[in-house]
């Protein structure tokens, strides 16, 4: 179980303090999905980056099951059970897809279990396995590798940060199926950054996260209406064109 | 008659030094069978001839000229170099490729210093090489004991690559060499193809210069140049890879440096083109180690210095 109580993160702006997420309190259970949605902007990446470590937090505590993690550096919280899929995933010159995912894994692994996992996230293993995550890979390929790195090993908890981002329809499905066995066999909880309602609608909790706080957090079923309910009178100039964007 | 020894007899036995520096230089395994010559100490210690491959010593100076049979058909020779007593060793090697042959050619050269004056190999390298052949050339520098003499490697490679022939050149050197100045003259005729895959790190106060020029003169020659580097400590790297474009011809030269500590990096490029056809890129960067990298290995769980050891060693594959 994850429990953050109170977490505040400010940045340095030209001299000015400014606050990026205020005062954010939540928990996931085990084995529960949490879809983290809301503005850009608002302060999501930022809100995974502080759990996996990769930010220090200027104020509140992170606990995973029951143990304070906030001093915890990054392989230490990867040590304790989170994994992490990056929005913008790095590439690495001279390294095999086959490579980053034994690192992943934290030891050797067979080529079976390696392509199993690249086709678990649409991707045809025999031609990726020995290719480098490099230049030559597109944005969704590196997206779908990214996942991979991820799904190589158990977590306690794994925080997706936006997984659909720059992924074709078909690959997107499998990316669902995968997302749904992992939360039927509840041996994971799962944190997910997004915005598309088919993931949205998979959580068993949702969180709007708007200008650095908590809008709002409930049940799946609480929230979804307000969501989509919201989206249509959201933005004034839509409400003065009553709903069409361009004045049609 | 006297009775013919076996080949296990024939072979000479080699000390441990010398034995653990070929396992460093020679990636391929140097067994002391088929073509081979193994320099030691500036003498050639045992040496072997395939069917197709003749190795000759020189008469009028150091070294030996290789000659290949174009009979000769994903053949191997192995031509080490080990140095484990200080001075200064200058050898000559030519090669003769012939037409249609398809040879991997093993050299390098590995220094066990354990002296207080300097130990130095100059390995002076031509290939001629014939039409429609295929040529990988691989070499390895390499040093190491405590002595406080500079272990200095300073080869010169020059390279005529005939009509159709695609000559691959792979040279790593990961560490020891105090200082090392490499000159490379490459010629390519028509058709011909180059690969050329450079890999070096240095570290504390060693100094490396990577000259290479590569005259592209047949119409569709190709050349493609890789060069990866890390430098640590205090130590300086220069890179001034050309390549002059004289026929119609493609080349890519792509630099790409991590820099560490307090290194120094320049890199050089030139790129020269005298005919109109002449397409010719260069690429060069030099800059830190990735920082989104790091973290990304450090969400799997590996300390900063773990990850940084990762980045490195996967860079320079």
């Amino acid at each position: 179980m994850l429990t953050v109580e109170h977490l505040s993160y400010d940045v340095l702006e030209e001299g000015k303090q400014s606050e990026i997420l205020s005062d954010v309190s939540f928990s996931v259970n085990d084995g529960e999905m949490l879809v983290i949605t809301g503005p850009n902007g608002g302060g999501k990446s930022t809100l995974a980056k502080l759990l996996m470590g990769i930010y220090k937090p200027t104020a509140g505590k992170i606990c995973l099951d029951g143990k304070d993690i906030t001093d915890y550096s990054i392989d230490e919280r990867a040590k304790a059970g989170i994994g992490f899929a990056f929005q913008q995933p790095p590439r690495f010159k001279g390294m095999t897809v086959r490579r980053l995912l034994s690192l992943a894994a934290g030891g050797p692994m067979d080529e079976k279990t390696c392509c199993g996992l690249l086709s678990s996230v649409g991707l045809c293993a025999m031609e990726y396995i020995d290719r480098e995550v490099d230049a030559t890979l597109s944005g969704g390929e590196m997206k779908r590798i990214e996942i991979a790195t991820v799904l190589a090993k158990h977590h306690d908890l794994c925080v997706f940060d936006e997984p659909e981002a720059g992924i074709d329809l078909w690959s997107f499905s499998m990316l669902i199926k995968r997302f749904e066995q992992i939360h039927k066999e509840k041996k994971e909880s799962l944190i997910l950054i997004s915005h598309q309602e088919r993931i949205i609608r998979m959580a068993d909790r949702i969180m709007v996260i708007t200008d650095g706080k908590v809008e709002s957090i409930g049940a799946a079923e609480e929230i979804m209406p307000k969501l989509f309910g919201q989206e249509l009178d959201s933005c004034e100039c839509r409400r003065q064109k009553g709903g069409e964007l361009y004045g049609a | 008659m006297e009775p013919k020894m076996s080949l296990e007899e024939q072979k000479i036995k080699l000390d441990k030094v010398t034995e653990d520096v070929l396992k460093m230089i020679d990636t391929y395994g140097f067994k002391q069978e088929g073509a081979y010559n193994l320099r030691l100490n500036g003498m050639a210690v045992c040496h072997g001839d395939s069917r197709h491959i003749n190795i000759i010593p020189k008469e009028d100076k150091p070294g030996i000229d290789i000659h290949i049979s174009g009979e000769a058909k994903g053949e191997m020779v192995h031509i080490p170099v080990v140095m484990s007593q200080e001075g200064i060793d200058v050898v000559y090697n030519d090669f003769y490729i012939e037409d249609g042959a398809d040879v991997t050619i093993i050299a390098g050269c590995g220094i066990h210093g354990e002296g207080c004056s300097e130990t130095r190999h100059d390995g002076i390298h031509a290939f001629h090489v014939g039409k429609n052949a295929n040529v990988k050339y691989v070499e390895n520098h390499y040093a190491e004991g405590d002595g406080s003499g500079k272990k200095v490697l300073n080869p010169v490679t020059k390279i005529y690559v005939g009509e159709n022939s695609v000559f691959t050149l792979e040279t790593t050197q990961i560490r020891g060499v105090d200082s090392t100045e490499r000159e490379n003259y490459i010629e390519l005729g028509e058709n011909a193809k180059l690969f050329v895959t450079e890999k070096l790190m240095t570290d504390e106060g060693q100094t490396a210069v990577s000259n290479m020029d590569v005259e592209l003169n047949g119409e569709n020659s190709s050349a493609r140049i890789v060069s990866r580097s890390v430098g640590k400590g205090t130590s300086k790297q220069v890179f001034h890879p050309r390549a002059i474009g004289n026929n119609s011809c493609h080349a890519h030269i792509q630099c790409d440096s991590i820099i560490m500590d307090h290194a120094e990096i320049s890199s050089i490029p030139e790129i020269d083109a005298r005919h109109v056809d002449a397409q010719i890129i260069h690429e060069a960067a030099i800059g830190r180690i990735n920082d989104e990298q790091l973290v990304k290995l450090r969400t799997f769980g590996m300390t900063e210095e773990e990850a940084e050891s990762v980045i490195i060693e996967s860079f320079l594959k």
